[in-house]
């Protein structure tokens, strides 16, 4: 069980966690948009998180925690 | 469930100013790390450079200097000896570091001055909108070089992990990127140990760290890694330059 909190304020939507996810169950929200205009990332299989933290160690602006 | 990986204390809640997926923000994140780590953040001064990261001051929590132009080298040296049971670390790009602070750099690693450096090598000047750096890759298009870098005209790209580990006074010169998950694991050891020879007075550590700019570079953040991972690591090997402890001088 584990899973990852975006902090959607902080997040610039550019990516690079949808990138690194080894299990490519991160997408970008195309649906909305966060106060600076940007995409959010999100989990969309959270079942499937294993809390590797790849995400994380990719996020430029240190927006996403995990948990395990 | 137990938190695995959070913000660390050493990074403080300001939103980063950085283009999203710039590099910069992992890179500040690593050096916020080994500074919490290394239980420091109470007597570290970092001294910011000119370019993007010049308002890295709001980001780090520890006490921060915004040096002159090239000069953060020679600003962190005066820190340090007026100071030297403080941590003194200077944060630099190329356009700082490798084009108006080289005799600066040279100079501050050749004294074998106890500071730590980083340096974020992207091949381009961010901040002011993409003109080439010394560090541009021969053809890299820029807004100065509209053709590609010519090297008849323009020479040729500066290494500088090289070129200072002929020096005596360096500790510590080590070339890293953040292109993956298994890069960016390295540069944090790498950083670490950076401040950590500082600690054991070592002396003088650099590490380069290959970064992207996705934006004056024209491509997507995630494109920008692969194009980091195709071009500037052939042409900047990564690795261990000097090392003072390993005895490895390449």
């Amino acid at each position: 069980m584990a899973r990852i909190i975006v902090d959607e304020k902080v997040c610039k939507g550019c990516g690079m966690c949808v990138h690194a996810c080894p299990l490519k169950i991160i997408a970008l929200d195309k649906t909305r948009l966060n106060a600076k205009g940007y995409h959010p990332a999100q989990l969309v299989e959270p079942d499937k998180c294993v809390g590797c933290a790849s995400c994380a160690t990719m996020c430029p602006d240190t927006a996403i925690t995990v948990e395990r | 469930m137990a938190i695995v990986f959070q913000k660390p204390s050493t990074l403080t809640d300001a939103p980063m100013h950085y283009c999203p997926g710039c590099t910069h923000g992992i890179v500040h994140r690593l050096v916020a790390q080994a500074i919490e780590e290394l239980g420091v953040e109470g007597k570290t001064v970092g001294v910011a450079s000119v370019g993007c990261s010049v308002m890295c001051y709001d980001y780090f929590s520890c006490d921060m200097v915004q040096a002159p132009h090239g000069r953060a080298q020679a600003v962190a040296t005066g820190l340090k000896r007026a100071r030297p049971e403080n941590v003194i670390f200077t944060y630099q790009g190329d356009g700082d570091l490798a084009a108006i602070g080289t005799a600066e750099t040279v100079h501050a690693a050749t004294r074998g001055e106890n500071i730590t450096v980083i340096f974020i090598n992207n091949a381009i000047y961010g901040m002011t909108g993409g003109q080439m750096a010394p560090t541009s890759l021969p053809g890299q298009v820029t807004q100065t070089t509209p053709y590609g870098r010519d090297t008849n005209t323009a020479g040729y790209p500066v290494r500088v992990c090289e070129m200072l580990s002929t020096l005596d006074g360096v500790a510590l010169a080590q070339r890293v990127t953040v292109d993956c998950v298994k890069n960016v694991n390295i540069a944090r050891k790498a950083i670490k140990k950076a401040f950590q020879n500082q600690i054991e007075g070592k002396g003088y550590s650099i590490v380069e760290v290959l970064s992207t700019c996705p934006t004056n570079w024209g491509m997507s953040p995630v494109e920008a890694l692969k194009w980091l991972n195709e071009n500037m690591i052939p042409y900047y090997p990564l690795g261990v330059y000097k090392d003072v402890e390993e005895g490895v001088k390449k």
